[in-house]
């Protein structure tokens, strides 16, 4: 237990340090901005990141249901899907954490002996790094829908008047 | 621990992007991301140079061989012709306060988006070719080459702002990105880099009136359509006579409006108010184009599709034109249409039939926003509204970037909607009114193709919504904007499910007590009324 | 890189003027010469470039509106954030150039999650430039007592105004600590946000550092080193009246000071300080929101191909007829 000590008592240096290693994936020029204007609704990127990394983190801590976790993964995937980010570096920001610990806990996990600990609490970052993964593909496919129901939506009307008549005006055609 | 690798060992990833001075990276032209180019046929049909079949994916954009020439000659020409563009490119301080109010910006992080170096993307050039400073100095005085790859970020820059001047609120000297778009757009329009979500519908608009392409019996149809619809709903047969003459008023409306889905519950909306004041009033099948994509093009393209409108005004004989509600339209006729096509006077000044209302406002143009007519009719209590029809709606409001910054028309709408609905809710301060974030569509950008593009510019609207949507059970976005209409559904669809779009009319036509209508069970999109049934069965 | 090579180019200027005239004595091309050709660049440039931009017409009306806009007499206007006619234009404009009104605007949000000092980053700017701007003034106005003999009463009252708080010997004059408080405040944040020192370039550290230098030799001359003054009003009168004069003895510092102003006001018209003309003519900020009140003539208002409704009806002549609708031309 001595592990997880470590990682509720040090918890506001490496949530930090997991959230700044996030947000320096932005162009550096950009991250300031990330990080410092508070307001959510003029930095939704910023904020949403660091509300949601808060809650993922404290599901190290104590028992957080699954869904939690999920909507927290959606919550900052869903921005990272539509921006200038590959797959992996989409969805990679949940491994980052593992550095967070390394670099902000080396000292301490050193001391108090507890790799084995240690190991395990990776072990379930890499599981969420794959939920992290599912949750980017399920966004990329509500992408796709998005787009399919736009088109759905610019023909529906022309498609009532067609069903109605049963004969397709001509500009449909024509254009 | 060092024989366990690293977690970027593992994952080979760019944690961290390089750092560059802005003059050295290059956007990347990607799928999901940038406007395809526009379609030959079309660029030939208006008339405009250099039609030629190019993606901007390709390396090699098949430019004329004097390109280079042409746009310095074009910036020469419009230095000389726009005070605008001659300031904008003199005075800017580089103060950043409009750093971080572009929702491109915010959405992206992508630095690059802040207002300030989109404009510098083109003053880096002005520097060069028309500073002395730059011609000597180069790049130590921040100017650089018109080169393809500056081209090309120019594309990928100017195609991804929205015209919205949300910057322009906040810089201390008014320069106004929108302007800077413009004329950089006009610039790329003389070598024939353009975009087809722009070019053609200013084609199709050219040639049949409405950006859409419907052709005049397609509109007679469009019409009768929706007579037939409010029949079903209201049990009353409206009148809608399309180019009729001696008429006391033209109504122009966006094509959307009686096309797509949900801007026609608004059109029907329209009609049934219409109907019910016995209004005097025709449409135009030729000007039935309120919108004008000529304005995210150039200058002269708005000024020919503008010009449908004052002629039709003319040919029909009406005394004032009304139109409807859609954002850059009434950009365009707040602060081009007059200049352009006027004067006017041929008509008269807009006097409300019903209230006696003359529209001062309007003593020169001659041509009244839809929402500034019904909110003097409600104001004189001249509708029956039952505001209960709207209850399944918990509504909210979002201003539409050019009603709030091209022309200030704030609180008509909200008076309107507030007569018309129970469940109001403003979304949080500085995300609306003149500080209002953009669909992040607008401008010619509502295309299917940079979706991904459009999601991010998107976000601070979207998370605005989301807070009310979240915090009072929101379900509608209203706006009176075409644009908006179309693509804050995907936004929606994406970010806040559950949340429709609406227009100001639909709300208007829903509560509206029509004199001798059936019992309104269904409301104008063809869903029960919650309730209103069994309360009405008493 | 661009503040180094910028500070390096004020140092160089400095030292430049150290040596004119200490080492080479050319006290006379630095006092005199120089400062009536940065004047004479000044006036000419500033008309020129103003000449150019008043020679580019305003073809269209495009005020950005910031408020309700005049409609219905019942519905309340912003007569401020929306003016409705050239008065309205003008107290706008006059806010915008006295207080900063659109920087201002940069304060609100108080919808926050996290600590107040974030806002205050963006009033900061505001703050920051109104202060720079305005002590500017007041010490350009209070240098005036060097060109005038006998002092108007107007800047002997000022001058009294400035050192209100009778602090030090010679007294303090409060805009100085204010005006290089504020240009500390403005190179910093220049310089320590990674935005900013993104978007900046030469042309932004250059005149932040020659102004700099200007209010440090400024304030050394002063409040530590002791010119002659009686020298140097002997010479800026003789500037000021056309009939220069350069007596000896007056401190080297004075001179680096001297021409630090003269490139000051030669470089003005080339560069981004000419925001001081532009504001004035900035088309969003003053023109009134009254387009649809009265016609803004665009004076090359373009004669272009336009399509008329009897091209269209000859097109579509057919089909409008089947349909049954209304024509010109059976």
């Amino acid at each position: 237990m001595r592990f997880d000590d470590i990682l509720k008592r040090r918890e506001k240096a490496v949530k930090t340090r997991w959230l700044n290693l996030t947000l320096d994936t932005y162009p550096a020029d950009s991250s300031g901005f990330l990080k410092n204007q508070k307001n959510q609704f003029l930095n939704p990127v910023g904020n949403t990141i660091s509300r949601e990394i808060g809650v993922l983190y404290r599901s190290f801590l104590t028992e957080t249901d699954p869904e939690t976790i999920a909507n927290s993964l959606d919550s900052i995937i869903r921005i990272r899907s539509v921006q200038e980010f590959s797959p992996s570096q989409a969805t990679g920001f949940i491994l980052l954490l593992k550095r967070a610990v390394r670099e902000e806990l080396a000292d301490e996990i050193r001391s108090a002996d507890c790799f084995d600990e240690l190991q395990r609490f990776e072990l379930k970052v890499d599981e969420m790094a794959l939920a992290g993964f599912d949750a980017y593909a399920r966004c990329r496919e509500r992408l796709f829908e998005v787009k399919l129901n736009e088109l759905r939506r610019q023909t529906s009307i022309s498609l009532a008047r067609y069903n109605r008549t049963g004969q397709q005006s001509e500009q449909l055609n024509d254009s | 621990m060092s024989e366990t690798p690293t977690p970027e060992e593992l994952v080979k990833v760019d944690y961290k992007p390089p750092r560059k001075a802005w003059m050295d990276s290059k956007p990347e032209m990607r799928r999901g991301v940038i406007n395809w180019s526009a379609v030959p046929k079309n660029v030939e049909y208006l008339d405009l140079p250099f039609p030629r079949k190019w993606q901007p994916t390709d390396d090699d954009w098949k430019l004329p061989e004097n390109w280079k020439e042409i746009i310095l000659e074009g910036m020469r020409d419009r230095l000389k012709r726009f005070r605008t563009f001659q300031i904008f490119m003199d005075i800017c301080v580089r103060c950043g306060a409009c750093a971080d109010k572009c929702h491109f910006f915010i959405g992206s992080g992508d630095p690059k988006n802040m207002p300030v170096l989109r404009a510098e993307l083109l003053r880096a050039v002005y520097r060069r070719e028309f500073n002395l400073a730059g011609k000597l100095m180069g790049r130590m005085a921040g100017a650089r080459e018109l080169t393809v790859p500056v081209l090309k970020e120019w594309f990928y820059y100017f195609f991804q702002c929205t015209e919205c001047r949300r910057c322009s609120v906040f810089c201390p000297y008014g320069i106004d990105t929108a302007e800077i778009t413009m004329m950089a757009r006009e610039l790329m329009n003389l070598i024939g880099v353009s975009i087809d979500w722009i070019v053609t519908p200013a084609a199709n608009c050219f040639r049949t009136g409405n950006h859409l392409g419907i052709q005049p019996h397609g509109f007679q149809d469009s019409v009768n359509f929706a007579i037939d619809d409010l029949e079903d709903i209201t049990g009353i047969r409206v009148d809608a006579p399309v180019n009729r003459k001696g008429a006391e008023i033209l109504f122009v409306v966006p094509s959307a409006d009686y096309f797509a889905d949900p801007h026609y519950y608004g059109f029907l909306g329209y009609m049934a108010l219409f109907h019910e004041i016995g209004l005097d009033y025709t449409f135009s099948s030729f000007a039935s184009e309120g919108g004008n994509f000529g304005l995210f093009h150039s200058n002269e393209m708005m000024k020919r599709l503008n010009s449908k409108i004052y002629m039709e005004a003319k040919r029909l004989g009406v005394r004032w034109i009304l139109g409807g509600e859609c954002g850059h339209m009434w950009r365009v006729l707040n602060q081009y249409m007059d200049t352009m096509n006027g004067p006017a006077d041929f008509l008269e000044v807009p006097k409300s039939p019903l209230t006696g209302t003359v529209f001062e406002n309007a003593k020169s143009t001659r041509m009244v926003h839809i929402c500034e007519f019904t909110a003097d009719l409600i104001k004189h209590d001249k509708l029956k509204l039952d505001k209960s029809r709207n209850d399944r709606w918990r509504v909210t409001f979002h201003d539409s970037c050019n009603p709030a910054r091209a022309m200030g028309i704030l609180e008509e709408p909200r008076y309107i909607i507030n007569n018309v609905c129970n469940n109001f809710f403003e979304m949080p301060e500085g995300t609306t009114r003149e500080q209002t974030f953009c669909c992040g569509a607008g401008a010619g950008l509502g295309t299917e193709e940079n979706m991904e593009m459009r999601m991010r510019g998107g976000l601070p609207r979207a998370n605005a919504v989301k807070y009310v949507h979240d915090k009072y059970d929101v379900n509608l976005l209203t706006c009176m904007c075409a644009i908006d209409k179309a693509v804050l559904p995907a936004l929606m669809d994406y970010w806040v499910p559950g949340v429709q779009i609406g227009s100001v009319h639909e709300l208007v036509g829903n509560a509206l007590i029509m004199k001798g209508e059936k019992k309104r069970s269904n409301d104008l999109r063809g869903e029960p009324i919650p309730g209103k049934e069994a309360a009405e069965d008493v | 890189m661009n503040a180094l090579f910028s500070l390096v180019a004020v140092v160089v200027l400095m030292l430049l003027a150290l040596f004119g005239t200490y080492g080479a004595g050319l006290q006379y091309l630095f006092g005199v010469i120089i400062p009536y050709i940065a004047i004479v660049t000044f006036l000419v440039g500033f008309v020129l470039r103003v000449v150019r931009w008043a020679r580019s017409p305003v073809p269209f009306r495009i005020p950005t509106t910031c408020g309700q806009q005049k409609s219905l007499p019942w519905i309340k206007h912003h007569e401020l954030e929306n003016p409705s006619n050239g008065f309205s234009a003008f107290l706008r404009m006059a806010l915008e150039i006295l207080f900063f009104r659109s920087l201002f605007r940069n304060t609100k949000a108080d919808l926050k999650s996290g600590p107040k000092l974030v806002y205050g980053s963006n009033k900061w700017l505001w703050l920051g430039g109104l202060v720079f701007h305005w002590s500017l003034l007041v010490v350009f106005i209070r240098h005036f007592r060097f060109f005038t003999e006998p002092v108007p009463f107007g800047i002997n009252l000022l001058e009294e105004l400035d050192s209100f708080f009778q602090v030090g010997l010679p007294i303090i004059y409060i805009t100085d600590i204010l005006l290089l408080g504020a240009l500390t405040y403005l190179v910093g944040r220049r310089l320590l946000d990674a935005r900013l020192r993104y978007i900046s370039l030469n042309a932004d550290y250059f005149p932040l550092f020659l102004i700099l230098g200007i209010g440090c030799t400024g304030a050394w001359m002063r409040y530590f080193a002791k010119v002659d003054i009686v020298g140097v009003k002997q010479l800026s009168l003789g500037l000021f009246n056309l009939h220069p004069v350069v007596p000896e003895g007056i401190g080297a510092f004075f001179y680096i000071h001297l021409f630090l102003v003269s490139v000051l006001i030669a470089y003005f018209p080339f560069s981004k300080l000419m925001h001081m003309g532009g504001i004035f003519l900035s088309p969003t900020r003053n023109l009134a929101n009254n387009n649809r009140v009265k016609r803004h003539v665009n004076p090359w208002n373009p004669v272009v191909k336009i399509h008329t409704y009897e091209e269209y009806e000859d097109e579509f002549r057919e089909v409008m007829k089947e349909a049954g609708m209304p024509l010109e031309k059976e």
